[in-house]
């Protein structure tokens, strides 16, 4: 460690000012529109100094990475998946495979409280909880050459815990694929221009996957420029098609869609991989980095002001129309993506391990992709905080409360302190080439208004429509290949699960397990979806809170295998580094499925919500929102599954936590039952920079050993 | 010399092949050479057949994340 000289102080107590005055900004500001620089300045300024301070006490003093040891990628050099991977690029692949939708949803509907709630907790969040999980998971998983999660927690903690994890993944993995399924839903109902840009893009990939297979193996990016320049033809055409006398047939009701949806996803995990998922992901990764970029320029060029209020009275009162319950504990699992996702713990654990090239990168790799994945978040929440607060509003509460009508919307908004008149409701819908706004939840749509609104200001405001659906197409793309993929992963798991019971279903290419496991993992998340746009309660509303909850459960999981690592380990005195996030994130999450099952608001708890339906069909009454005695059976029904679903979850992860914790405590009282399985040392011959810019030693070292310099430099 | 455009295109096509695995034919090839000289080397086309065979075996080699 050298001293610190003085132009290392001044610049960064620049950064620690600049940061400073963002949050003072935010926090302080009142009764007037405060700019969104104010934001990006409070979350740039605390993430630099996270990742220059915290970051680096962790990897260092922590988990004392090793320069000189060699990682799995190094000593396994396979040349396909094992392979030392230059630090930018796996930065970038790392990145593309922890952001997508999510990050870009959540924010969205966690902006109903305001938009400093939300801010505060991406920022504290990734710094403290999310990117400290995912560097940590991917120090360890690298020291065990690549090891899954599951493997990991089977393990380190037990077969016992281990099961309960193995469980947890594969219901989150459901629950995650029929929320995601309802938000594309629910952006593409009848929206003939979105339903058809959409549906191009399986021809499209389609024929990528040919000129890959056969044409021109392995000519990505050229397959891929054109796949982008098809898609943002496929986009134009969409408003041709909507003006034409085929918009009707592009025209579907969400439930003709949730059959498509459904069947989609099936034919698509059964087809071979190189006929549409390779393709897709191709075309959604050149997406995902475009747009990104896009946005973050959008953003800082046009600077919008904040609309929406600091902090809303539904977060004082917690009976938002967008989700109900308060801002403890829901703010924290309606934002999971951005600021701790337990999902990127299966990236971290797997993929990324087996391609970094030094230990010493895992601050940038781990740390620093989850930084730029929060910002994403900040950049989502930005977008739905500068467009007009009655229109957010009018989009987000489900039909069940506002009406359908622009009229009925307008009164019900304004009635909750947000003036919009009908003809601004209709004329927002107008701007966009969409029939209605109104109750179009899920985020994508808010989301794609807030970005028509920046991408407008940069390039005219008469491109408005085209960015909307821009944004649409963009999240879709995100969603269809998660379900695919996701399908398929959930098949690989249910497979192996019913292996030990009926021996052929361990062989993956056994085609009727094939086609089984498959139909049944789309029939649960299918379930989910249906349920989701029948609920007259409205999907999302009732079912993000779960889809929260899960993703947040596995990052308990995540974390408490860590923490039982570095108690395993001999770190017990730094044991609080992942400790004090499991603690929060579990009393968080379990507060909340708490809530979701045995609140005795019939809004928040699904078990009183059922006996306050069951009873009024006892009367023989019809309660609003439901308009019908079916829709009275149906309220009934689905709050029985969420709330078993709420507590079966919550129950799982009690027991890892559980199992991890007698681990922990065992480790300290007897250390020498414990076994610690890490990979022996062996040294390293790769010389690699740790950071982004290479620093002067670096360089020298570089020169002298002249070995495994990337190309391009 | 080259100029400071020329290097930067030549930077950018080299992030981009290597971001999405266009490279991985030339690196399994390198591979193959240096550590088993005496191996075949497949060519392109079945090198690209095996690796999404792979993906196909494995899904979770890839997986995307919400």
């Amino acid at each position: 460690m050298r001293t610190a000289n003085v132009r290392t102080i001044v610049v960064w107590t620049l950064v620690a000012l600049v940061g400073a005055a963002g949050w003072s900004v935010l926090a302080l500001a009142r009764g007037e529109n405060v700019s969104a620089a104010w934001m990006v300045a409070a979350a740039l300024g605390s993430y630099a100094i996270a990742y220059r301070f915290y970051a680096k006490f962790i990897v260092y003093k922590v988990l004392k990475v090793d320069g000189t040891r060699a990682t799995p990628a190094e000593r396994l050099d396979n040349g396909i998946d094992y392979h030392p991977t230059d630090r930018r690029v796996l930065l970038g692949h790392h990145f593309a495979a922890i952001a997508g939708a999510g990050p870009l949803v959540g924010p969205v509907l966690a902006a109903q409280m305001g938009y400093l709630p939300g801010t505060i907790w991406i920022v504290v969040g990734v710094i403290f909880a999310g990117a400290v999980q995912d560097m940590v998971v991917l120090f360890f998983s690298t020291r065990r050459d690549g090891k899954s999660l599951g493997q990991m927690a089977r393990e380190e903690i037990g077969p016992f815990g281990g099961a309960a994890a193995l469980l947890a993944t594969f219901a989150i993995m459901i629950i995650l694929l029929g929320v995601l399924a309802l938000v594309v839903v629910n952006a593409l109902a009848s929206s003939p221009w979105g339903t058809f840009s959409i549906g191009m893009t399986i021809p499209i990939a389609l024929l990528m996957g040919f000129y890959l297979r056969v044409l021109r193996p392995g000519r990505v990016s050229e397959v891929s420029l054109i796949g982008v320049a098809l898609l943002l033809l496929a986009l134009v055409a969409g408003r041709w098609v909507a003006e034409s006398s085929w918009a009707g047939t592009f025209t579907l009701a969400p439930s003709t869609l949730v059959i498509w949806l459904v069947g989609y996803g099936f034919v698509a995990s059964i087809l071979p991989v190189w006929t549409l998922l390779a393709p897709r992901d191709y075309l959604s990764t050149f997406m995902k980095i475009g747009t990104i970029a896009l946005l973050a320029i959008g953003v800082v060029v046009a600077l919008p002001a904040l609309k929406m209020p600091a902090v809303t009275d539904f977060a004082k009162h917690g009976n938002g129309p967008v989700f109900a319950g308060s801002l403890f504990p829901f703010v924290f699992i309606t934002i999971a993506c951005g600021a701790l996702s337990g999902f990127h713990s299966l990236i971290s654990s797997g993929t990324t391990p087996k391609m970094i090239q030094k230990e010493t990168q895992i601050r940038m790799i781990g740390y620093g992709a989850m930084l730029m994945e929060s910002s994403v978040a900040v950049m989502a929440l930005v977008a739905a905080s500068i467009i007009d607060p009655g229109l957010y509003f009018a989009m987000n509460a489900p039909s069940g409360a506002i009406g359908t009508t622009v009229q009925n919307a307008s009164q019900v908004v304004s009635s909750w302190g947000y003036h919009i008149s009908p003809a601004d409701l209709a004329q927002a819908a107008k701007n966009v080439d969409e029939a209605s706004l109104l109750s179009r939840t899920g985020g994508a749509p808010t989301l794609a208004v807030g970005v028509s609104e920046i991408f407008s200001k940069v390039t005219g405001g008469s491109l408005r429509a085209f960015w909307y659906h821009f944004a649409i197409m963009f999240e879709a793309l995100f969603i269809l290949t998660a379900l695919d993929a996701g399908t398929r992963v959930g098949r690989f798991m249910l497979q192996d699960m019913l292996g030990n019971v009926y021996r052929p279903f361990k062989n993956v290419s056994w085609k009727p397990g094939l086609a089984l496991t498959s139909a049944i993992v789309c029939a649960l998340w299918g379930y989910f979806l249906w349920v989701g746009v029948h609920e007259p309660l409205g999907g999302i509303n009732q079912l993000f809170p779960i889809f929260g909850i899960s993703n947040q459960l596995l990052a308990a999981v995540a974390l408490a295998v860590c923490t039982t690592l570095l108690v395993k380990s001999g770190r017990l005195k730094w044991a609080w580094i992942t400790g004090i996030p499991l603690a929060w994130d579990a009393t968080v999450t379990l507060t909340a499925s708490w809530q979701k099952a045995f609140s005795s608001d019939p809004k928040v708890g699904f078990f009183k919500q059922r006996s306050v339906f069951q009873d009024a069909i006892d009367a023989g009454k019809v309660l609003p929102p439901a308009k019908s005695m079916d829709d009275m059976h149906t309220v009934v029904t689905n709050s029985t599954v969420d709330g078993v679903l709420s507590a079966i979850l919550a129950v799982l992860v009690v027991v890892v936590i559980a199992d991890a914790l007698r681990v922990c405590v065992r480790h300290i009282r007897r250390p020498a039952l414990s076994t610690l399985s890490e990979t022996p040392y062996v040294e390293s011959n790769i010389v690699a920079p740790a950071g982004l810019i290479p620093t002067r030693e670096e360089k020298e070292e570089a020169t002298r050993d002249a070995v495994g310099a990337p190309a391009g430099d | 010399m080259r100029s400071a455009l020329q290097r930067a295109i030549s930077g950018v096509r080299w992030y981009v092949r290597e971001l999405m695995d266009e490279s991985a034919y030339d690196r399994y090839v390198a591979h193959v050479r240096r550590n088993h000289p005496d191996a075949e080397v497949p060519n392109r086309r079945d090198f690209e057949r095996m690796r999404t065979d792979r993906q196909e075996a494995d899904p979770r080699q890839g997986f995307r994340c919400c």
